[in-house]
């Protein structure tokens, strides 16, 4: 490969890395990793198409555009997030704006028994020892650009344990909002997230903007869930429409663990979700149910990976992307059953829905299969609504707009079914409704 | 209230209707019958405004206004309504969140207030006895995994719900087993009124034991050739749709 070219993308976070007053700096071996993962930043700068991990996302664009450190203001920007607020979601949560944590717009107070819930600047000034393996990661991968840009550059995030056995019965929220400020800037968010033997949790992370800024936004999640734990997680995405957000999410899966994925992705410009899990324990299960809307020239780049590893593990995937007028989706699954992992039970759909001639959706399945006894199935389709259906809905007098607004709100609602509350479920079809094309 | 006059139509460049000509009045129910391929789907087609249909010639008014000119959301707001030979399934949209949204469009577009869900209720509760449509068709999906008895069913209630002017049944026989066919012809009778006027299409003259028309048309090659009462049914019947080519040399002469 040439030699990368310096851009101005990369120039400007090299800027800024070099600004930086990072917490936890004077860590040995987190500063090392902070300037590895950094070099190795500044010596890949952007994939290129090329790429197979970028094939269908080109960042030339986003190579030329500089941003700004970080917001000064971040810490005392006055927000009203009851406009974010969800229904059933009321429990402990951490609020961050500009990637930075808000101590005054959180809940932390009377955590439910069991549950540890701090903000990474915070817990870096404590015993930093058990987050040593996750953030002392080197990116090695040249596609993981954003995550040793992260790696570099994250100075808060969450740090959240759920103690072995126990439960948590509120819904632990994770609001990230983008303010807008002087002009556009980059921030990063780092979370460390483990549930002990047989713990359970709900968790809701959601992005949201208060304003048109154009900002980009990083998060690296390191999720695991040791012996029979259950994960229950729901991400709702609906960042600024100019704002670039690019998501990375591991979770790892001990015996008998499960974890339960909800993606709903509405916002932002350019998006991109990598989400890596490892059924690594014997029968454990993960389940990713997961909706992308998209309109304008909106650019939703999910890119999933499930390796089974161990016996009898399942995976199930539900997906649907719905593009409208010039914007583009896309959707990568693939499953690896490695060898030994016998009695594995793996299937993904992901189903796609063109509502323009201008827009596109490429998805692609992957399987492989290096195991026994297995049962796998994966579908893929890209299509558009269908006449009969909007035919049938127009002769009882339901206009046009009206009949494709229903079609394509259907065709993603089945996704949300299983979600067992009913508030939130219903939160989100309302907020797809909104999003759809209403012509 | 339906005047046709002249239609001509077609269907991927194929001429399938023909010059037909037919009025109906309020409260009249009319037969067509007619052999496979004579344009009786069509018909009801070309009615309701579905795409794919070019009329090439002729003029359909409904109570005197320019019914082809309409999109189909505004003919079924105007009173006209179709029932489906092949009612499609739609997985997602509950059967009664769709028909309140579809009676409600049709009050919009009429300019009458739209009615809430107690109203809307109150309704459909009055309408399912007419059908005997039990309460948990209708907590379902549009016609999802409704066997055909329960989806030809729907199609009436739909109509019962939506109260239009003039309802065309495209075949709704086909498919049913007697039972089924009976129970649907019931719902049908309880909608007939002195205000509605009923377009019966169907291959058989079995439904018309059941729906007894006022006036029986027969439709061969894209027109009308032959109108009487309901005992032309029975005479189709007993000798068959040949009798009508037979009947009309004139005919046959001009499809070949």
């Amino acid at each position: 490969m040439s030699e990368p070219q310096r851009t101005p993308f990369v120039d400007s976070l090299l800027e800024a890395a070099a600004q930086a007053r990072l917490p936890g700096s004077g860590i040995g071996w987190l500063d090392a990793a902070r300037r590895e993962n950094l070099e190795a930043f500044a010596a890949g700068g952007l994939p290129d198409t090329r790429m197979e991990a970028w094939k269908y996302t080109a960042l030339r664009a986003l190579g030329q555009r500089r941003f700004a450190p970080g917001d000064a203001q971040a810490a005392t920007r006055s927000i009203d997030v009851s406009q974010f607020d969800l229904p059933g979601v009321d429990g402990p949560s951490l609020v961050f704006v500009n990637g930075v944590f808000r101590k005054d717009l959180s809940h932390v107070d009377q955590l439910p028994e069991g549950l540890s819930l701090q903000p990474l600047s915070q817990a870096l000034l404590g015993d930093i020892e058990p987050l040593r393996f996750a953030l002392s990661r080197h990116y090695r991968e040249g596609g993981d650009v954003f995550a040793r840009l992260n790696a570099a550059l994250a100075g808060d995030g969450v740090v959240l344990r759920v103690a072995a056995g126990a439960q948590v019965k509120q819904a632990v929220r994770l609001l990230f909002i983008g303010a807008p400020a002087e002009g556009p800037l980059a921030w990063h968010v780092r979370h460390v997230i483990e549930l002990g033997d047989g713990a359970e949790l709900s968790l809701v992370e959601q992005h949201v903007s208060s304003g048109a800024q154009q900002d980009l936004g990083t998060q690296v999640a390191d999720v695991v869930l040791r012996q029979g734990a259950k994960l229950r997680q729901v991400t709702l995405q609906k960042a600024s429409e100019g704002s670039t957000l690019v998501r990375h999410d591991s979770v790892h899966l001990d015996a008998d663990a499960h974890a339960e994925l909800y993606v709903m992705e509405l916002g932002g410009s350019l998006v991109r979700h990598d989400l890596h899990a490892v059924l690594a324990g014997d029968k454990s299960r993960l389940d990713t149910r997961g909706v992308f809307t998209l309109r304008g020239r909106q650019h939703i780049d999910t890119q999933m990976s499930i390796r089974h590893q161990a016996l009898n593990t399942a995976s199930e995937s539900v997906w649907r992307g719905v593009a409208d007028e010039r914007s583009r989706g896309v959707f990568r699954g693939a499953i690896v059953v490695a060898e030994g992992a016998d009695g594995s039970d793996a299937s993904l759909s992901s189903k796609n829905l063109l509502l323009s001639g201008q827009a596109e959706i490429d998805t692609k399945p992957e399987l492989e299969i290096y195991a026994d006894e297995v049962k796998a199935a994966h579908g893929a389709t890209v299509g558009q609504l269908d006449e009969r259906s909007l035919f049938y809905l127009r002769s009882r007098g339901i206009p046009l707009a009206e009949a494709r607004a229903m079609l394509t709100a259907a065709f993603c609602r089945a996704v949300f079914d299983g979600l067992a509350d009913d508030g939130l479920r219903e939160h989100i079809n309302t907020q797809l409704m909104a999003h759809l094309p209403s012509a | 209230m339906l005047k046709i006059e002249n239609l001509h139509a077609r269907v991927e460049g194929k001429d399938i209707l023909k010059g037909l000509t037919l009025t109906v009045n309020p409260g009249e129910v009319h037969a067509i019958m007619g052999p496979n391929g004579a344009g009786k789907s069509t018909l009801g087609n070309v009615l309701s405004g579905r795409d794919g249909y070019e009329v090439t010639e002729g003029t359909v008014t409904f109570n005197g206004v320019d019914l082809l000119a309409l999109e189909p959301e505004a003919r079924a707001a105007a009173g006209v309504f179709l029932a489906f030979q092949y009612p499609v399934e739609i997985p997602g949209v509950n059967n009664t969140y769709f028909l309140r949204a579809a009676l409600n469009a049709q009050r919009k577009q009429r300019g009458e207030k739209e009615l809430d869900s107690m109203q809307f209720l109150k309704l459909v509760r009055e309408k399912l006895k007419i059908m005997q449509i039990s309460d948990e068709l209708l907590h379902r999906a549009v016609n999802e995994g409704f066997s055909g008895g329960e989806k030809k069913r729907n199609e009436i209630f739909q109509m019962a719900v939506l109260e239009p002017k003039l309802a065309i049944l495209d075949e709704t026989d086909s498919g049913l087993d007697i039972d089924a066919l009976k129970q649907v012809a019931q719902g049908v009778n309880a909608l007939r009124s002195a205000e509605r006027g009923f377009l019966v299409i169907t291959h058989y003259q079995r439904l018309l034991d059941y729906i007894e028309p006022d006036f029986v048309h027969v439709l061969a090659d894209g027109r009308i050739v032959q109108s009487g009462d309901k005992t032309l049914a029975l005479k189709l019947e007993e000798q068959g749709y040949a009798w009508v080519n037979d009947k009309d040399p004139a005919l046959t002469g001009a499809s070949a």
